[in-house]
């Protein structure tokens, strides 16, 4: 402690502080007793329900615990089984699957949205309103609202809207191959909004000299927005997509409910065989597996996170 | 939000331009149209079958007038169903998920902005780093923490207090409380200490009052987030008598007629429904301030 006040003090301007000493009762009489009293729910409830969890996560990956035996030490164990599990390729492919069609569908669409919307004279809030309204469902309502629109008879609500067309019927959910853009059209239902709103309060900070400038240099819309719009919308257009990948990495809701990962294990998803290994056998969960799964996805946002951040990072700072 | 904002990228000049005018606004009411279909449409059409005989849907899924109404799918789910004491439910958990929030973000982010201790930073880092751990992470030791909790030998499965107080653990709602005690006046903090308030009364007389827009934002997302949740309720509530509608429509659609499960569908979304037209400033304000402070 000595050495570490040495090293601290001369980094202090001298005169800026005249106490330099810091006894239990200066801090004290301080007001230190209140300041702690102040912090204590946050340090209880982030100790117990944020950092010790994430702590125990990491210490339960290497174990082997049933709630029952104590724990034993397993070492990297439950990182191999899970590994040598035949069911892991479905699920990381059916996951980059549901990411990549969740940003072919759900990328562009708000940004275009948005954009026409800012633009909007009149009653531009029932716009927004509008867009909004899925996000405040209640996701469990959603899905299963969804599930009754994709009824595969041609007496489902989707399909006799395909029948007006002479389409259809089609199999929605209970084909492998249509399950999975089944749930990402209605995630994108579900999601869409709050990005529209994430995009036009961004779009209000774009500088309107620019549009001013570009007018004068003979920039017609298609080029104001090209140049100009999307420039400056960089930043947020950056984060969005790493949130929405890293949202979608997750996603749990809908294949559960929708197609408990079926059919043919079409909609497998990571986090739902993280749910299986835990939760899904009624005679006790392993919890085992389940953390080292979950580290391993953390771990691989955290690393695609960090090189997405350093790839793009010239771009938007630019 | 953005409506007062003159638009900017079509200047008033652009707009007296045919193609323009022709072109933008006919995109434009082409936007409001699908916006109805697509955003109002699957709620209108839930309330359309929520009071239409089953029959009558499963033939005419897409007619627009039910061939005689069954008011007696609400009174049936709220009743027989028991979606009245689930919904019940949902509010308690809601309103306690919203209390213990409130409660940690409000004090945590005033020691952190106001107070300011020393170990501020380290909390201030600590509280940063959760927002990186993917939620997924925390699910199995949380489940395991609620289950067998440490020192304690008593489960808290069937506990309301298993899902309130994990939710108030959000380093969300402590961060953007305290940037908006970071923007409050320090003069006004200053003459009410020189005034005698010690930080009780500074808190309770002085920032509070002056923080209600953000207590705002925070209470509406607390009690949407608290409405939405499934699947921690789903794992820590095991008794159906004290699981909230989220949890228990999957299986009320097992149990009933169509009719019945979609009126108690038609239930579960009026509460966000309605407080969402009633503070859709909140909402949408705060949506604006999650990508704000996200990016």
């Amino acid at each position: 402690m000595a050495i570490s006040e040495v090293k601290v003090e001369p980094a202090v301007l001298p005169g800026e502080r005249l106490r330099v000493r810091h006894t239990p009762l200066t801090w004290l009489r301080g007001g230190g007793l209140t300041t702690l009293l102040f912090c204590l729910p946050m340090l209880i409830v982030f100790g117990l329900f944020s950092w010790y969890p994430i702590v125990r996560t990491v210490v339960m990956s290497l174990q082997h615990t049933n709630l029952v035996q104590a724990p034993t030490w397993v070492g990297l164990d439950n990182f191999r089984a899970v590994l040598q599990d035949p069911l892991l390729p479905t699920a990381v492919k059916n996951t980059l699957y549901f990411a990549f069609l969740a940003l072919i569908f759900g990328y562009p669409i708000p940004l275009a949205a948005a954009v026409l919307m800012s633009e909007v004279r009149k009653r531009r809030g029932l716009y927004s309103v509008l867009a909004y309204l899925p996000v405040v469902i209640p996701p469990v309502v959603a899905v299963l609202l969804w599930k009754v629109f994709y009824d595969a008879s041609s007496l489902g609500a989707f399909n006799t809207i395909l029948g007006w067309v002479g389409l259809g019927p089609w199999p929605w959910l209970q084909s492998a191959q249509w399950a999975m853009p089944s749930l990402v059209l209605e995630a994108t239902w579900a999601n869409a909004g709050g990005t529209v709103i994430i995009y036009l309060a961004a779009l209000t900070a774009v500088n309107a000299d620019l549009y001013e400038a570009a007018s004068v240099d003979g920039a017609g819309l298609w080029r104001k927005v090209w140049h100009v719009t999307l420039p400056q919308l960089r930043g947020v257009l950056l984060v969005t997509m790493i949130l929405q990948i890293i949202g979608t990495a997750q996603v749990f809701l809908e294949p559960y409910l929708f197609t408990s990962g079926g059919p043919a294990n079409s909609t497998l998803t990571v986090l739902l065989l993280i749910y299986d290994y835990a939760f899904g056998n009624s005679l006790g969960g392993d919890y085992g597996k389940a953390t080292a799964l979950s580290l391993m996805l953390a771990v691989f946002l955290a690393l695609f996170s960090l090189v997405y951040l350093r790839a793009t990072r010239s771009w938007s700072e630019e | 939000m953005s409506d007062e904002r003159p638009p900017a990228l079509i200047t008033p000049a652009d707009w007296r331009r045919p193609v323009v005018r022709f072109g933008m606004g006919g995109a434009q009411a082409a936007l409001l149209v699908l916006l109805i279909v697509i955003g109002l449409g699957p709620i209108l059409w839930l309330a359309k079958s929520a009071v239409t005989p089953t029959n009558d849907t499963i033939s005419h899924p897409m007619g627009l007038f039910p061939h005689g109404f069954a008011w007696g799918n609400l009174r049936e789910a709220w009743v027989n169903v028991h979606v009245g004491l689930y919904f019940w439910n949902t509010i308690v958990i809601a309103f306690g998920s919203w209390l213990a929030q409130i409660v940690v973000a409000t004090t945590g982010g005033y020691a952190l902005s106001v107070l300011r201790p020393r170990y501020a930073k380290v909390l201030n880092a600590l509280l940063l780093t959760t927002l990186f751990v993917p939620a997924v992470v925390l699910l199995v030791p949380l489940y395991i923490e609620i289950v067998k909790p440490p020192l304690i030998h008593h489960s808290f499965i069937d506990s309301y207090w298993a899902i309130w107080l994990p939710a108030a653990a959000s380093a969300f709602n402590v961060i953007i409380v305290k940037r908006f005690f970071d923007n409050l006046p320090r003069e006004i903090f200053e003459a009410a200490r020189i005034d005698g308030a010690g930080p009780f009364m500074l808190f309770w007389k002085i920032v509070l009052p002056m923080s209600k827009p953000i207590l705002g934002v925070v209470s509406v997302f607390a009690i949407l987030a608290s409405w939405k949740d499934f699947l921690w309720p789903l794992l820590v509530l095991s008794d159906p008598n004290k699981q909230p509608l989220s949890v228990r429509l999957p299986s009320i659609q097992a149990q009933t007629s169509l009719g019945v499960f979609l009126a108690a569908m038609f239930i579960a979304c009026l509460v966000p429904i309605a407080g969402f037209l009633i503070f859709q400033r909140s909402f949408l304000r705060g949506n604006g301030l999650g990508g704000a402070i996200k990016g």
